[in-house]
Parts: C-alpha cells; structure tokens; sequence
C-alpha cells in the first residue's frame, strides 16, 4: 500500500511531447507508472512514447479515465494548466514546473476551493514516488526501494539524499513526497501526514523542512497530539543568515515562527525525534 | 526585486498615491541644492534594507549647511551590509498622525493580506506583539481585489472611520501594485496625515516577484542596475548563478537550496562559518560549475571550498568534469573538498580521483576535513 499513488492511478502527463515532459514520461513508464496519454494544445490525435496525446485535459480524462497529472509545462503557462486540470476533474494533480509568480499561485490556491476533491502537489516539487509501483515527477527510481518509510519533504535534492541512505540501510519506502519549496503550495506537511497516517503499509515517518512559513510547526502540532509512526524531523537552515528583510509586513505576520529553532522546538515539545545531520536520520528512524 | 525608497515611491506616484516632494542626492553637494529648493528636509539613506532610522541613515537639514553635512555624513556608510550610493532628500512633513498599512504575502493562509493600524511608525513591530487587535487585517479575493465595502469595514475596524473615503481610495491604489506590478510586499509605513490634512506616503517599501521578472522588464530595466547590493552577488546574477555572500572563510557549491542549507549548518557545526555559497540548481551541466566555482573564489576571503553534490537529475560525472576544468582555468591553490554521491557518482570519483581530489565519502567527513584545512592556512 502507499499514499497518494498505487498501481490503479491512471497518469496523464500535461506538456508530455516538451523536453521535460518528453524525457521524464519515459522514466515514468520504465518503472511501470500506467501513463495513459498526455497533452500538448495542436498535437491531439497524434502519439508519443506509445501513448495518445490530446488537446485538452477534459479530452484526456474523456477518452482514458485519467485521474492523475503530472505538469511539465514553463511556468507562463504552469498556473493555467493546473485549473485545466482540476476542471477536468483529475484528483491528483503534481506540478514540477519551477519559477511560477507567487501571486499567480495564490489566484490558483483560490481557484482549487471550488474542486475540493482535487489534490495539488506543488509547484517546485520533484513530485512523489511509490517505489515497486510507479512516479509522477521526477524522483528517480534507483535511489528507492518498497517498505514502510513515509517520507515528505520540502527539498528535492535532500529527498534524494535521505530516499537513498534509507535504501542504503535496508529501510524501505511507502511512498516518498516532495511537497515543493515554494512560498505558496499545494499539499502541505500536515495534508500528507494525515494520508500516511492512515496508510497501513506506512509504519514510519521522516519529515524534513526548512526555515520559513510555519508548516512544519503546524505538523509538529498534529504529531503531538498523537500517532502511531515513529518519526524523526529534519530541518535545514538552522545557521542560515537572517533574510535582508524590508518592511514590517512579514514580522507582523509571521513573529517568532519560521525559524530552524522554532520548528526544532516544536517538533521536540511533540516527542518527535529531531536529527541534527540527515547522516542521523536512519540511526534515529530504527 | 526590492525597490530603494525614491523608486518605489516613484511607482506609487504613478498608481496616484501622493508622496512629498524630493529628489536623489549622490554627493552633498546636490542635497544641499535640493535642501534649497525644497526647504527643510529630511536626508534618508537609500539602501534595499529596514532598518536604516535606527542605523543613523536618516537625519533632518532644515538649511543647505546642514544638508551637506547629513548627506556628507550618509553617503557611503554601511547599513547592514549594503553600502550606502546615495540619498533621498525630501522635504519635511507636519506630521499630525502616522498610520501603517502593508500589503503582503501571508504563505500560511496562502494568500495575500492587507493590514491597517491607527499605530503606524517605527514601532509597529511591537504593536503587533503587544496589541494584535489593533491591526485590522483582510485578505482580498485575489481575482477581484478588495471591495468597496471590505475597505470599509478594514478601515472603520482600524479606527480610522474618519478617515474613510480618502483611505479607501488609498488602499485601492496601493493594491493596484499586487496583480499588475506583481509585488510581494507593499508597504507605506508611515503613511502620514499632515497638519494641513493631507494623507501623503512617508516612506515605501515596494517588492517585486522575482519569478514574475518577465513580465516586468520595464521596471528591472529602470531601476534593476540601481540596486547596488553586494558585487559578488551582482556578478553572480549576471552569470545565471543563485549566490548568497555570507562572512566567514569558507565557499560552498551545492544542488538545490535544502543540500545547500544543510550543507551551511555542517560546517558550522565543524566548527568552520562559510564565505558563500551557490547553489547549482537541478541537472547542472560542466559549464554550470565553472562559473560556480569562479563566482566563489572571487570573495578574496574564501580560503577553501566545499562541494557537495547529490545527484538526483544531476550527474556526478558532468559535476566533476566542470569541477576539475574550472580548477585547472582558474589556477586554483586553496584546498578543495568533495562529497559527489547519487547519479554517476562512480564516473564522477573516477574523473575527480584521475585528476588528484580524494572524494570524501560523506557530508559531514567533507565538512570536517574544509574546517581543518582552512585552519591550518590561516
């Protein structure tokens, strides 16, 4: 079992005949993702990499039962693709796309309100990985391996380290997520916490975050009030400087919150085991 | 992008918000020509940071003497970092109350937010701390903007009600700055009601979106090469590079802004503090590294560098390609250290070890042994 991503999810992939799209479909279908077609607007009726492309999302989802995506398309174009997607009824939706306007974004997080079945993952995320089952995203296969090691994180390069030294030591994995290190965000900490929390096959958790915002205080909060995962938290930054900072807005909003200390602390104050290097994770996950 | 003062005042202005009269001084000898002009003015440091009223980097001329004195005093100091290029010279207000109003991105509620106080000024801070409730806030739809009657109830909420029709209006303007400038943080703090009545910005803190820069060419083009911060950083930009100047002895090269942190935290945690650092992003090519490794080495304080690569889209063998060219170009002397584990990191070891680096096994063996190595040439 996983979260999010089993072997019934039906894949579409927006931007699919692109370079990025293109090259990353491929990945997805070599470890055995059922990609059912993809999208690329003037391109429909045709195919590629074996699959139907169409014009539209709703084509899509007509015509193959899609109800996932995974979004490769330049960011001008990745917040369009997103509401295209929702209102065509896909569930999981997961945009890798980097660099999207944040304003552009919280116009999309308001659109989702009225599509609440529909799950965004993202934007600037690598995505998720089911190891053994399938991927939407960019999360390579071999650094991962079938166990019971839920594992959500904010940066993709520090996933891969963690996904592989968990490998490494035999501790397989769930189902891995990177929710993305953008300001505004699709699922947060707390929203994939829940999913493991309710998976059977998940039976521990590792949740690595970084400084600013406060999702990872809002995780700690809901682990503190009880779970059945053995968990260890990471955060990075915690010797980062303090931003250059202009204007008050920001502090009267966000006071102490936001920072590697604060996020430690609570994550403490909730039992959860708190690893100084991502050397220490797997020692503290056993 | 962050706007100095007098640009974003400038931006307000043609959104009609009024501002005072001024203008931008870059030697004492302008603002004593502006002081005569505009008579008693107020000398304000112009630097992309807050902060600067506590730092010494405004003082009140009431004569041109004066004036050149301040400016004198001003330009060219450093406040925090940035070192100051020139000053806004603007004249002083009767100021018969201050407000503050800020608009910014709240990234928990997602969502933009709006906030007002009767109690603007320096101290709004700890007003926020002290008294939350007397800052009203309202998160506007982001596709409509704020309406007429959620201003209303934002500004009587305040207690500004007396104030109503003129700061509605002003709300409006300013929130104009969100969906067609794309800004991230808006703020008038203080905005000023003047003995005469009048409701002028005092100051102005404008932040532009950095990924919505190419919709904004116009403003990076007018005001982009203004923003003097650090050089190294500057320079960094220009190459395509994400680069951030820090104090201390040693330069670090990461993939992805997590492994780059993580990195920072392991050799302070050795006991080191690092000089810079650059991230090169996902599935950084040779070429990508060379200019990583010559932006970092530019910082004369650098006296060894640490690379840590994972490779999960990037490859180890491209990382050590353009890791040993960029050595053997730039001459480089000072100790190298190198953790590259993931993608092709067996190719990559090969071509590292091939041309005399010792890749470290992990991070934190890698941090340790730079901390050691910068100790014992410094």
């Amino acid at each position: 079992m996983s979260v999010l991503l089993d072997a019934s999810t039906r894949v579409i992939v927006q931007g699919i005949t692109g370079r990025e799209g293109s090259f990353h479909a491929e990945q997805m279908q070599a470890m055995g993702t059922k990609v059912v077609g993809g999208t690329s607007p003037g391109k429909g009726g045709t195919t590629h990499l074996g699959v139907p492309v169409f014009n539209t999302v709703a084509d899509a989802v007509e015509a193959t039962g899609a109800n996932a995506t995974g979004i490769f398309v330049p960011p001008p174009f990745a917040p369009d693709a997103i509401m295209e997607a929702a209102a065509a009824g896909i569930n999981l939706i997961v945009c890798i796309t980097e660099g999207i306007p944040i304003q552009d974004m919280i116009r999309v997080k308001d659109f989702l309100r009225g599509y609440p079945s529909a799950r965004l993952l993202g934007a600037n995320c690598p995505g998720l990985i089911t190891p053994g089952v399938g991927k939407i995203g960019i999360i390579p296969q071999r650094l991962t391996l079938p166990g019971h090691v839920g594992l959500v994180s904010r940066s993709g390069t520090l996933t891969y380290e963690v996904g592989s030294a968990l490998t490494a030591s035999g501790m397989g994995q769930s189902t891995i997520v990177g929710i993305g290190g953008d300001p505004v965000l699709g699922m947060t900490f707390t929203d994939v916490i829940e999913l493991f929390e309710k998976d059977p096959a998940t039976t521990h958790l590792v949740v690595i975050g970084e400084i600013g915002g406060s999702d990872e205080e809002r995780a700690a909060e809901l682990l503190g009030r009880g779970t059945r995962l053995k968990t260890v938290a990471f955060i990075s930054g915690r010797t980062a400087p303090e931003g250059k900072r202009m204007g008050h807005a920001g502090a009267i909003i966000s006071g102490n919150r936001g920072t590697a200390k604060s996020k430690e602390e609570a994550f403490r104050k909730a039992g959860v085991a708190v690893a100084e290097t991502t050397d220490e994770i797997v020692g503290l996950l056993r | 992008m962050k706007l100095l003062e007098y640009q974003a005042k400038e931006v307000l202005a043609s959104l009609g918000i009024p501002i005072p009269p001024g203008k931008v001084a870059r030697t004492p000898e302008e603002a004593a020509a502006a002081c005569a002009e505009l008579g008693p003015v107020a000398i304000k440091a112009q630097v992309p940071v807050g902060g600067r009223g506590k730092a010494g980097g405004i003082k009140l001329a009431k004569t041109p003497e004066e004036a050149r004195a301040a400016a004198a005093q001003i330009i060219g100091m450093d406040i925090k970092g940035f070192k100051v290029p020139l000053v806004y010279c603007e004249a002083a207000l009767e100021i018969e109350r201050e407000i503050y109003l800020g608009f910014t991105v709240d990234r928990d509620a997602r969502a933009n937010i709006l906030m007002l106080s009767a109690k603007g000024g320096m101290d709004i801070e700890q007003v926020a701390e002290e008294s939350p409730d007397s800052i009203a806030r309202l998160y506007p739809n982001p596709w409509r903007g704020p309406l007429d009657f959620e201003l209303n109830q934002l500004v009587f909420k305040a207690e500004l009600g007396e104030l109503a029709r003129p700061l509605t209006s002003l709300i409006k303007k300013l929130y104009r700055a969100i969906p067609e400038l794309d800004a991230v943080t808006a703020e008038i703090n203080p905005l000023v009601v003047t003995k005469s009545g009048d409701i002028v910005a005092g100051d102005a803190k404008l932040e532009i979106d950095e990924n919505a820069a190419y919709r904004h060419k116009d403003l990076e083009q007018r005001f982009g090469s203004m923003l003097e911060g650090d050089a190294f950083e500057v320079e960094a930009k220009k190459r395509g590079l994400t680069y951030v100047s820090l104090d201390g002895e040693i330069g670090i090269i990461g993939n992805g802004a997590g492994l780059c942190l993580s990195t920072l935290d392991l050799v302070q945690r050795a006991g080191g503090r690092a000089a810079n650092f650059c991230d090169l992003g996902g599935g950084a090519k040779a070429e990508v590294v060379e200019n990583a490794l010559a932006v970092i080495l530019m910082n004369p304080r650098v006296k060894g560098v640490l690379m840590n690569v994972f490779g999960g889209i990037t490859r180890g063998d491209e990382v050590a390609k353009g890791l040993v060219t960029a050595r053997d170009n730039l001459k480089m002397q000072l100790p190298l250290v190198v953790r590259l584990s993931g993608t092709k990191e067996e190719e990559g070891r090969q071509i590292l070890k091939a041309n005399g680096i010792e890749p470290e096994g992990n991070a934190w063996a890698a941090a340790q042994k730079i901390v050691q190595l910068t100790r014992v040439t410094a």
